[in-house]
């Protein structure tokens, strides 16, 4: 790997000041992406009507109106609610999405922190937001809120073992928990002596694809899966007592994870930031890096979102059925089967 | 490299400067772990205790990752934080988590409980101490993940299947226990 020529020597603090912003920007800016192309427009489309029009041209502002929006209304904590926890519940959200965003690399140079358990450490972080939910829904004093919290809860640990077991073929493949080394080794793999187009995992780990794509839906709490803010029986569940700035929060949370989950399996699936037929260590690749990345992420999103809007909702016991009773005992399978692969090969 | 060396580039690892800022992060997360473990024995609500307990936990991996161990530290997170204690509030809530104070938190037991956590601080002390005495940690070496999987499946192999079929074990008594037929 070569190393990023700066003109200029950057201090550490000045380096993490950078990072800090940019990591805004990641988290940001393929949120705003995903709730613009798909939930305002190409969910318009499928239902035959235009969706936003007015504000800039084609709505394409009407993001920053409906931020606007949420700024300007009472931020209400009910009576009977824990005040605390009911504030502190949307932080601990974004901090566990904030924290996701790390690992993902954008180039042979480009990353946040290098780590060495990579993906581990996604996967681990992305578990503490369930409790930002349990807080929400306990604090809020209110039946639904529970009731959306608990039934977010049950579905979050289900899902969860599915998605890493997911993970766990791509790792026996590439050999390393590294989120860069996992690029490069899609980038300079072969696939039976043909090493044209790199081996991206997602034709060897198919069946891992499939499976992390889904649990990654039901992680979203997206339909499907949306029995924990089902608004015909639970009002909006865990998201019933919040209003403006802290439902914003939770709004920007569900579709920043959906950004950020969506880079992860274009890291782990589809090769990250390296395009066929260059050479991974080009520098080239520290400045179109994170524009491929996000090319690949709108098209891994475009899957997750085209599901959402098509498929009507699982009932509790269907949803535990599926995760414990197919998704578990397949990825188990295909870890099985990687792994003997992988020492016959 | 680790999240540890990731943080502080790598090269000033070893650095007198890289160990007074190792000091202060470790008195800082002590310090607020302290206080989050005695609020979280003395609150009179359970999903507080509950919440302290995260934070407690949280700095537990915090400290792991300042002495090298990244792999230790975060399975500290993904296991305790990220299943154990959402499995805690799981079940309080579902049970009882009522809003405010909690009369019944407040028992007799209180005495019996502190007994057994003096003990328990006692014998883990004293086998600490023992075992280690006032020997430096490696700080040279942050541990990788690959080597640690090395070690546990050639090393470290029959402990670490008698602990798997241990907790397999724990798991059937779990479910034969919670049968009711």
């Amino acid at each position: 790997m070569n190393t990023l020529t700066l003109a200029v020597e950057l201090a550490h603090w000045q380096q993490t000041t950078i990072r800090a912003v940019v990591g805004l920007v990641a988290v940001l800016l393929p949120a705003g992406t995903l709730v613009y192309l798909f939930l305002f427009k190409m969910m318009s489309f499928m239902q035959s009507r235009l969706g936003p029009m007015e504000a800039g041209p084609y709505g394409s502002l009407q993001l920053l109106a409906e931020v606007g929006k949420f700024l300007q209304k009472e931020d209400i904590v009910p009576e009977n609610a824990d005040r605390i926890v009911f504030k502190a519940a949307p932080f601990v959200v974004l901090v566990s999405t904030f924290l996701l965003v790390l690992v993902i690399p954008g180039g042979p140079d480009l990353m946040f922190i290098d780590v060495d358990t990579g993906i581990f450490l996604a996967l681990a972080v992305s578990s503490i937001s369930v409790i930002g939910i349990l807080m929400a829904g306990w604090a809020s004093a209110s039946k639904y809120s529970l009731l959306g919290a608990l039934r977010a809860t049950g579905q979050l640990i289900a899902y969860e073992l599915p998605l890493v077991l997911a993970v766990m073929g791509v790792v026996i493949q590439a050999g390393t928990l590294n989120m860069q080394g996992i690029v490069m080794a899609q980038a300079e793999g072969e696939i039976f002596g043909f090493g044209g187009i790199g081996s991206p995992f997602i034709i060897t780990q198919f069946l891992g694809f499939a499976i992390f794509l889904i649990a990654v839906q039901a992680e979203l709490t997206q339909p499907p899966f949306d029995m924990p803010i089902a608004e015909s029986e639970l009002v909006t569940g865990y998201l019933t007592e919040y209003s403006g700035m802290r439902f914003l929060m939770f709004f920007i949370g569900e579709f920043a994870t959906a950004g950020i989950f969506s880079a992860l399996a274009a890291t782990l699936f589809l090769g990250g930031w390296y395009v066929p037929g260059l050479d991974p260590t080009d520098n080239l690749f520290n400045v179109i890096g994170p524009m491929v990345l996000l090319g690949k992420i709108v098209l891994v999103a475009f899957l997750i979102f085209w599901f959402r809007f098509t498929y009507p909702r699982f009932r509790e016991d269907q949803l535990q059925t599926l995760a414990w009773k197919v998704l578990i005992p397949l990825s188990l399978a295909n870890i099985i089967a990687t792994g003997v692969l992988k020492v016959v090969f | 490299m680790t999240v540890l060396a990731a943080l502080q580039g790598f090269d000033s690892l070893m650095s007198g400067d890289t160990v007074v800022a190792q000091n202060i992060a470790f008195g800082i997360l002590a310090l607020v772990m302290i206080v989050a473990a005695l609020r979280m024995v003395t609150t009179s609500n359970v999903v507080h205790a509950a919440l302290y307990l995260v934070i407690v936990l949280a700095g537990v991996s915090g400290i792991f990752i300042l002495l090298g161990a990244e792999f230790v530290g975060v399975t500290q997170v993904l296991v305790y934080i990220g299943a154990i204690v959402v499995l805690f509030l799981f079940g309080i809530m579902l049970t009882r988590g009522a809003l405010g104070e909690d009369e019944e938190a407040d028992t007799e037991k209180r005495r019996m409980a502190v007994l057994v956590g003096v003990l328990v601080l006692v014998v883990t002390g004293g086998a600490v101490l023992d075992s280690f005495g006032d020997a430096a940690v490696n700080r040279a070496a942050p541990s990788l993940t690959a080597e640690i999987g090395d070690t546990i499946f050639s090393q470290y192999i029959v402990p670490f299947e008698a602990v798997s079929v241990l907790l397999l074990a724990a798991l059937i008594g779990a479910i034969v226990v919670a049968r009711k037929d």
